[in-house]
C-alpha cells in the first residue's frame, strides 16, 4: 500500500515542492517505508511508500528514462511479470522489477488503454510531460481510493481527503447532498463526496487534465447477461480454476503474506488456496469478540486447525470499539453507519505489530457470486408479492434473519406490513434495495437546517439513477441487485471503510482474489439460478470450493460481519460505560455548535439510548451516524490539524527537483490510542 | 381516556420522531410514515405493558391495534377497564 497526492497548475504556475511534501506528509500511514516528491515546472507528484515489490528499485515518484513519463502509484498491478515480458518483447527496457515501472512502458506503448492490460489493484497518475497531460486512473472495482478538486486555474489529486485538505487554500466543508447520500446508501455516489468540492474518481474510470479540461470516463463495466454456453458442472470447475488463479497472482510479493480468517466461508476459501498454492508457513488474523452475539472464533479455530496456520486472534471488547472510533472515522473520512470498521482497524493494527504488510481477504465473494441476504431477501419479498394473501410466503422472512430476535418475534401481519411490496416497488429498479435505503432514511429524521433542505430538493433514488448502466433494464432481478450492491456499497462501503482505509491506517494491504477482474466477469454471467439455488447463497461457489473447507462452515448459516454499536459507547442501564470524547460530541452543545443536527432530536434519541431502550437497527444506525459525522466535522473540518512535513534531501531530475528519502522522516502514523490490547498468538501444532 | 391518548402521542413523539419536525395527526399510519419497525412494534408493546401492566398476546400483535395513535387508545379501551382508562 502507497500514498499518491499531486497539483497540476492549468496557468503555468511552477509548483511549491513543500506543498507536495506536506501534502504527502498527511498519508504517511499508507506508506511508512519511504517518501518522494518531484516537481516539474507547473506539476507535481508525490508518493509515500509501503515498498513490497522491488523493495529496492522500486522507489516513486518513477520516470521513464527520457523522462517523458512520470509516475506515481498507489497498489499492485498483480500480471505485472507478463506485462513486462511482453513489453520486452516490443522493443521496451526495465531498469527495475516493479510493477510501477510497467506501468510508465504500458502506457507508453498502448496510451489510456493501458489499463485494460492490468489485473490489479490501484490508483495512479501519469504526468505526460510532452503533451503536458495528466492522466489518472482507478482500479475497476474501486479497491483503491483517489479524490480530487478540479478548480478554475488547478487540479489536486491524492489518495485521501485529508492530503487535500493540508493545502492551506483548501477548505473542507460537508456538502448536504453527499450526507443525505450516506444517509440512504450508506455511501455517498462516486464522484460526490461528503466534502463540498471534493470528487471520487469512481471505480473502473479514467480521467485526464488537458490545457485546463477535465475529462473522465468509464473503461470497464461487467455484463450481466448469463452465458447461455455454461452448463453447472463446466462452471464449477472454471471458477476454481479462476479462483486458484487469482489467489496464485495475489501471493506475488517480496514480503511475506498473511491472510484474514473471518469464519466464514470466503475467506476460509482463500486461505485454504493458499495453503495449496505454497509450501511456506502461513499466518492468519481474526477478529474475536467478547460478547458472544458477534463472536466467530469457533468456526475460525475450525479453519485453523484444518490448515495448520500460525494463527493470531484478536479479541476485541466494548472499550476497544468506542475508543479507535475517533481514528476509525479519521480514516475512512466519512460518516459510518456502523461500528464494524473499528475491529478491522484494530485488527489491521496487530497485523503490522506482527511484522506483516500484506494480507489476503474473502471481500467481494458476497458481492459477486450472490451471498448476501439482501439478495434473498428480494427474491422472498418478490415471490410473496405474486401471491400476496399467502401468510405463510411471508415466514420465509423470518428464517432469512434467524439472528434477529425483534424479527422473529413478529406476526405474520406485521411481517407482510413491513415487506408490502406496492405496485410501485416492483417496477422500480432498486426495488432489492428499497427496504434497505428507507431504513437508512429514518436519519435524516436528525438533520438541522439546511442539511434537511439540501435533501428534500431531490427525488428520492434520483441520483442513483444516473449511475445505471444502459444494458440494466434487460439483466434479471438477481443481477440488478447485485449491480447495485456492487456498485455502489461495495467500494462505498465494503471496500473503503472497513477494507483499504482500515488497513492503510497501519499501513497494511488487503489484497482480493474474489474481486479479480476475470473472476467479477466470470461470476456476473453465471446464471443467477445457480448462485442462489432457492434460497441457498453462494451455491455454486460452495459447489467449486466444497473439498476446502469443512462441512460445518459450508453448512453454516451466513453470519453477516457485525461489531457492537450503541452498547460499544454507553453499555447497558446495569453496566453504564463512559466514553468522554463520545459525550462530548454527542452533547447538545457540541451539536449546536456544528449545526448538522437538531439538538433536541440527538438529546432524545441519547437518552433512549442510554435508557436500553434503543434495541434496534434503526436507532443504532442514527447514533453511529450522528456521532461520527461529528466527529468528521471535528477531525477533519473544525479542528484539522496537518501533520508537519519535516523531511529533508533532495536530488534533481532533469530541470526539476526530485525530494526523497529511503528514511520516513514525517513521523509516523496519526493516533495510537490505547496500548493495552489483548493479542494472542497461538501456534497450531496438530498439523503442519 | 384523553389522558392515555397524550402519554401515547408523547412516547410516539419521543422515541420515534424523537421530536422532530414531522406532524403527527392521531389517525396516522405509523408504518405509512415509516416510523415503525419490527423493533418499533416491540417498543410500543413493552410500553402498553409498563405503562398500563398489560399482558399482550402474540396474536393482538396487529396494525389494526398498534398502527397508530387511534389504534393504540382503541385497543386498549378494549384491553382495559373503563375506570382505568
Amino acid at each position: 500500500m502507497c500514498g499518491i497526492v499531486g497539483i497540476l497548475h492549468h496557468d503555468d504556475r511552477p509548483i511549491e515542492v513543500a506543498l507536495i511534501r506536506r501534502m504527502a506528509a498527511q498519508i504517511r500511514h499508507r506508506g511508512p517505508d519511504a517518501a518522494g516528491a518531484v516537481v516539474d515546472g507547473p506539476v507535481g507528484l508525490g508518493h509515500t511508500r509501503l515498498s513490497i515489490i522491488d523493495l529496492a528499485g522500486g522507489r516513486q515518484p518513477m520516470a521513464v528514462p527520457d523522462g517523458s513519463l512520470l509516475v506515481t502509484f498507489n497498489g499492485e498491478i498483480f500480471n505485472y511479470l507478463e506485462l513486462r515480458q511482453r513489453l520486452i518483447g516490443l522493443g521496451h527496457r526495465f531498469a527495475t522489477r516493479s510493477d510501477t515501472e510497467v506501468i510508465l512502458h504500458a502506457y507508453e506503448q498502448w496510451g489510456d488503454a493501458c489499463v485494460e492490460h492490468f489485473n490489479g489493484q490501484w490508483a495512479f497518475a501519469v504526468w505526460d510531460r510532452r503533451n503536458r497531460r495528466l492522466f489518472l486512473s482507478r482500479d475497476r472495482l474501486g479497491i483503491r481510493s483517489l479524490y480530487y478538486i478540479a478548480g478554475a486555474d488547478r487540479f489536486l489529486f491524492a489518495s485521501e481527503v485529508k492530503a487535500l485538505a493540508a493545502d492551506p487554500q483548501v477548505t473542507l466543508a460537508l456538502d448536504g447532498t453527499g450526507l443525505g447520500q450516506v444517509f440512504t446508501y450508506w455511501t455517498t455516489l462516486a464522484p460526490r463526496t461528503v466534502f463540498q468540492g471534493v470528487h471520487e474518481l469512481p471505480p473502473g474510470h479514467c480521467l485526464s487534465v488537458e490545457n485546463g479540461t477535465v475529462l473522465s470516463w468509464q473503461y470497464w463495466q461487467p455484463d450481466y447477461q448469463p452465458d447461455v454456453r455454461l452448463d453447472e458442472q463446466r462452471a464449477t470447475e472454471d471458477l476454481l480454476a479462476l479462483l486458484s488463479d487469482a489467489v496464485k497472482l495475489r501471493l506475488r510479493s517480496d514480503v511475506p503474506v498473511g491472510a484474514y480468517l473471518s469464519g466464514g466461508l470466503d475467506s476460509s476459501i482463500t486461505a485454504a488456496l493458499i495453503r495449496e498454492l505454497t509450501t511456506t508457513p502461513l499466518e492468519t488474523f481474526s477478529v474475536a469478540f467478547d460478547d458472544a452475539d458477534y463472536d466467530e472464533s469457533r468456526y475460525q479455530r475450525m479453519m485453523v486447525e484444518r490448515l495448520g496456520t500460525r494463527h493470531h486472534e484478536f479479541r476485541c471488547n466494548y472499550e476497544h470499539i468506542s475508543e479507535v472510533f475517533p481514528e476509525v472515522v479519521f480514516h475512512a473520512e466519512r460518516p459510518l453507519l456502523r461500528t464494524a470498521p473499528a475491529p478491522l482497524y484494530l485488527l489491521a493494527r496487530q497485523v503490522r505489530r506482527e511484522g506483516y504488510k500484506v494480507v489476503v481477504t474473502g471481500e467481494g465473494a458476497d458481492e459477486m457470486l450472490g451471498g448476501y441476504d439482501l439478495f434473498k431477501e428480494a427474491k422472498v419479498r418478490r415471490f410473496w408479492a405474486a401471491e400476496p394473501n399467502s401468510r405463510l410466503r411471508g415466514l420465509l422472512l423470518k428464517k432469512l434473519y434467524p439472528y434477529m430476535p425483534n424479527l422473529q418475534a413478529q406476526s405474520p401481519a406485521y411481517l407482510q406490513a413491513f415487506f408490502h411490496v406496492g405496485p410501485q416497488d416492483l417496477e422500480s429498479p432498486f426495488f432489492s434495495h428499497l427496504p434497505r435505503w428507507r431504513l437508512g432514511g429514518h436519519l435524516k429524521r436528525f438533520l438541522a437546517e439546511p442539511y434537511l433542505e439540501a435533501d428534500r430538493s431531490s427525488e428520492p433514488y434520483d441520483d442513483c439513477r444516473e449511475i445505471l448502466p444502459p444494458a440494466f433494464g434487460g439483466w434479471s432481478a438477481f443481477a440488478q441487485a447485485q449491480f447495485l450492491e456492487s456498485a455502489i456499497l461495495l467500494p462505498g462501503y465494503i471496500l473503503s471503510s472497513q477494507g483499504d482505509r482500515m488497513a492503510t491506517a497501519h499501513g497494511i494491504e488487503g489484497r482480493f482474489p474474489f474481486l479479480d477482474h476475470r473472476l467479477a466477469e466470470f461470476a456476473a454471467r453465471i446464471p443467477p439460478r445457480w448462485k442462489m439455488k432457492g434460497l441457498c447463497e453462494k451455491h455454486l461457489l460452495k459447489q467449486a470450493a466444497g473439498r476446502l473447507v469443512p462441512e460445518e462452515i459450508l453448512q453454516r448459516p451466513k453470519q453477516p460481519y457485525r461489531a457492537p454499536e450503541a452498547v460499544a459507547f454507553f453499555g447497558t442501564p446495569q453496566h453504564p460505560l463512559h466514553n468522554a470524547y463520545a459525550d462530548d460530541m454527542l452533547s447538545a452543545a457540541q451539536i449546536e455548535n456544528y449545526g448538522v443536527f437538531q439538538p433536541e432530536a440527538v438529546e432524545r434519541l441519547v437518552s433512549k439510548v442510554r435508557s436500553g431502550r434503543a434495541i434496534g437497527a434503526k436507532d443504532n444506525m442514527a447514533l453511529v451516524g450522528i456521532l461520527s459525522t461529528q466527529i468528521l466535522v471535528d477531525r477533519l473540518i473544525r479542528n484539522f490539524r496537518p501533520i508537519e512535513d519535516d523531511s529533508a534531501g533532495s536530488a534533481v531530475f532533469g530541470d526539476t527537483k526530485i525530494l526523497g528519502s529511503g528514511e520516513p522522516s514525517y513521523g509516523g502514523g496519526v493516533g495510537e490510542p490505547g496500548d493495552t490490547i489483548p493479542f494472542q498468538t497461538v501456534t497450531n501444532s496438530t498439523t503442519g | 381516556m384523553q389522558d392515555s391518548r397524550n402519554k401515547i402521542r408523547t412516547f410516539v413523539r419521543e422515541n420515534f420522531l424523537f421530536g422532530g419536525d414531522d406532524e403527527l395527526h392521531d389517525g396516522d399510519s405509523f408504518l405509512e410514515m415509516g416510523i415503525v419497525d419490527s423493533t418499533g412494534v416491540l417498543e410500543l408493546v413493552a410500553f402498553l405493558e409498563d405503562q398500563w401492566g398489560l399482558t399482550i398476546d402474540d396474536s393482538e400483535l396487529v396494525p389494526e391495534n398498534l398502527d397508530s395513535v387511534d389504534n393504540l387508545v382503541g385497543f386498549l379501551e378494549r384491553k382495559l377497564p373503563a375506570t382505568v382508562c
